[in-house]
């Protein structure tokens, strides 16, 4: 956070007067002793400890599962906002999902000249074998993330898409589990909108995409790198949850063009595959040939319509960081719509003078690589040394075309329980859209990242990054002020 | 020119695996410069060959086979008719704009050296074709042909370090010193008429580059030449990865070995004693 900008406190808004949707969490944090917030925070820890939720870090000296850290204060959005954001984050996954359709069809947004073609056609993530095929429903992105972030009670910026295989819900739906066993008063006094659906919503977009011939009645399975991935402990969750097989490669065989699964009763066909593993990693006849995670031939029975893959391949051509500057032009392209989420203004490095500014301009901006993820291969400005400012000036000098730069925005501050007290931090979101034959829908909240340390702007996990629950409640307030009034 | 082929493909387990999936893309198409006459595929198992088109419009044929399998042996054979077109491939089937061709592959990625390489070689040329004429004599210089120096995975970077390699090596070399100037560049498998009549231990590879005004053009590097008649286009993709005469995968088992014959040969005295008995 630069000192000289002013930020926004979701709870305490611009003018230090208590934001309606935080009231009652404000009037209960005044009321509530500070050893009761101490003793809260402990319960949480050891129930976060005894589910086991834990992430592996990559790059870390020795291979660390670590605990994420939780903060004990919910995030409150109103359900007014929340509508805003709701409708916001359907209209760009449906022209995410369109773009994503078009280029790998008839390419008109490319003839159009509205998208340069060489940055689809040279993104490492466009599968040419994706090209003139068409998937169930015409459908790419079945599970979306958006991470969303906001400078003032206004509107909502959207930071980054992600269209691949987007983690942290399982994050979200234990967020709330916990809360529910530790501040069931806090519940009691708001009328906190429901996200224990969602493995419903997921389990029932993704039977909506299955092959005709699966009669109505698919069989589902998740798909895993296996337990030294990341977010292996989210797939396992995810599988209890949706009530589905939780499979690695070696589970799985194509047999003429049909997948199958290996069960104790015999080969079992196998429908959708909700994937977890990226596209390099899921075929090794037609991706990485040293891929052991994959499955031998399973593009040949994607291509053949007879199991249905979600995401589906080639859908990060859609939400690599350079495509990300395009999104409003997206939008407006395929539904003639003005964008209902801003996008950060965004320097395209690739662009001569773009570059020069950035470059003039480094100890101000965040320097992201187009095709990192994660936090990883990404530059803050104005809390960068000048020697990582140097290493990065040498990058962009030798390859402008991978690096986007943006404004250091003024996230949004929301209070967490320390031990010192209860003190502002940056935020983000990251809500789960949902994609599927019978529609798109988003269960109301997500995942609120918080940078645990004073002025950090990274909220990533793998920078230590936590996460907080995030309540949509309803503006109850509204009718009580109203009634206030008369 | 009439041109015969014959390819067989022999992989042998010393533990028979349980199953195996193969991909093939052994199976040539008509453009400008060659005409297929006739062409059969045959694999010595009992399995279904789906034929379908890739990604880049190669033919490809897919099979699963159960085992226990203790050889499968593929055999390709048929006759092309070749015509001289000095090099520029015209009338295949494309399926992208040549800019895809762009993009840097794992095994093609250029290192610094291969850029240098790359501008000092062509600094002198003007024109796309030149630069490129000028880096098909440079690698065919610079390059020892040895089988032993490399294997199906070494880069295009390994390959530069030690200038040793075969034809799949000056291929990616080539293509990556192509993509490194701004030619979209990709890569070609398929056979190779040679002088003499002996049987080959591999089919051959070979480039080509875009050229603005003129298309599509080859370049074997290995011969240090623009394919005229002699060369037989069955595959192109960005890498080897992606034109492999056949990709496999198997579970169980072990102990793979590979054989593989290759013979291509003038079809002439069949098409000679076919003109004198007319």
């Amino acid at each position: 956070m630069d000192s000289r900008i002013t930020q926004f406190d979701e709870l305490a808004g611009a003018d230090g007067r208590t934001r309606a949707p935080y009231r009652k969490l404000s009037q209960w944090l005044a009321e509530t002793p500070p050893e009761l917030l101490a003793s809260r925070r402990e319960q949480a820890e050891l129930l976060f400890r005894r589910i086991g939720i834990t992430f592996a870090v990559y790059g870390a000296q020795e291979a660390t599962e670590r605990l994420i850290p939780f903060d004990i204060l919910p995030r409150i959005l109103a359900r007014s906002e929340w509508a805003t954001l709701e409708k916001g984050l359907i209209q760009r996954v449906t022209a995410l999902n369109a773009f994503l359709a078009d280029i790998y069809g008839a390419g008109e947004i490319l003839r159009a000249g509205i998208v340069p073609a060489d940055l689809v056609y040279r993104n490492p993530a466009y599968c040419p074998d994706m090209a003139g095929r068409r998937v169930p429903f015409d459908i790419y992105v079945h599970i979306a993330g958006v991470d969303i972030v906001r400078t003032d009670d206004q509107g909502f910026f959207v930071l980054e898409d992600n269209a691949r295989t987007p983690s942290g819900v399982s994050y979200m739906l234990e967020n709330r589990e916990v809360m529910m066993r530790l501040f069931p008063e806090l519940f009691a006094l708001h009328r906190v909108a429901p996200i224990e659906n969602y493995p419903d919503e997921l389990l029932g977009t993704l039977r909506s995409v299955a092959p005709p011939r699966a009669n109505g009645d698919p069989t589902v399975v998740l798909m895993t790198p296996g337990q030294y991935n990341s977010a292996f402990y989210e797939h396992s969750f995810l599988a209890d949850k949706l009530g589905v097989e939780l499979v690695e490669g070696r589970d799985l065989f194509v047999r003429d063009d049909v997948v199958y699964m290996r069960t104790t009763e015999g080969p079992r066909r196998v429908d959708v595959i909700y994937r977890r593993i990226d596209d390099d990693f899921l075929d090794p006849l037609c991706f990485r040939p040293d891929s052991a995670l994959g499955v031998a031939g399973l593009m040949g029975a994607y291509q053949a319509g007879n199991v249905t893959l979600a995401n589906a391949v080639g859908a990060g051509a859609a939400d690599d960081k350079a495509m990300y500057t395009y999104m409003p032009d997206i939008i407006k392209f395929y539904l003639g719509e003005a964008p209902l989420l801003q996008n950060v203004p965004t320097f395209r490095c690739r662009e001569q003078e773009a570059l020069a500014y950035v470059l003039d301009h480094l100890d101000e901006l965040v320097v992201k690589e187009v095709n990192g993820s994660g936090g990883y291969g990404m530059l803050v400005g104005p809390h960068a040394t000048r020697a990582q400012i140097e290493e990065f000036r040498a990058k962009l000098k030798a390859h402008p075309q991978n690096f986007i730069a943006q404004p250091t925005l003024a996230l949004s501050t929301c209070p967490i329980a320390m031990a010192s007290g209860v003190a502002p931090r940056h935020v983000d979101l990251r809500p789960f859209v949902l994609q599927g034959a019978n529609g798109a829908r988003v269960v109301p909240g997500g995942l609120t990242r918080v940078a645990m340390t004073e002025k950090s702007l990274v909220v990533n996990s793998s920078q230590g990054g936590g996460t907080k629950d995030t309540w949509v409640i309803d503006d109850a307030w509204s009718a009580e002020e109203a009634m206030g009034q008369a | 020119m009439r041109i015969r082929i014959r390819h067989e493909t022999t992989y042998r387990y010393a533990e028979p695996p349980r199953t195996a999936v193969q991909h093939l893309r052994l199976t040539p198409r008509n453009h400008d410069g060659q005409h297929v006459v006739d062409w059969r595929i045959d694999v010595d198992r009992d399995c279904r060959l789906v034929q379908s088109e890739d990604a880049f419009g190669n033919t490809l044929h897919r099979f699963s086979v159960d085992g226990p399998l203790e050889s499968i042996s593929t055999v390709v054979e048929g006759e092309v008719t070749t015509f001289d077109m000095a090099g520029v491939v015209s009338g295949a089937v494309e399926r992208f704009p040549p800019v895809l061709f762009m993009r840097d592959t794992p095994l093609t990625t250029p290192s610094a050296a291969i850029c240098d390489f790359a501008r000092e070689t062509t600094s002198k040329e003007s024109g796309t074709l030149s630069k490129l004429h000028a880096l098909l004599g440079a690698i065919h210089e610079s390059l020892t042909f040895d089988a032993a120096a490399t294997h199906s995975a070494t880069t295009a970077a390994e390959c530069f370090e030690h200038r040793k390699g075969v034809c799949q090596d000056f291929s990616h070399l080539f293509i990556a010193c192509a993509r490194g100037i701004g030619a979209p560049a990709r890569y070609v498998s398929g056979y190779f008429l040679g002088s003499d009549d002996e049987d080959q231990v591999a089919g051959h590879a070979w480039a080509e580059a875009y050229v603005e005004d003129l298309g599509w053009v080859a370049f074997d590097p290995t011969h240090g030449v623009a394919p005229q008649e002699n060369h037989v286009r069955v595959a192109v993709a960005l890498d080897y990865l992606g034109a492999a005469p056949i990709r496999g995968a198997h579970s169980g088992g072990g102990g793979e070995t590979l054989d593989v014959k290759v013979r291509v040969a003038r079809a002439a005295a069949f098409s000679q004693s076919q003109s004198q008995s007319q």
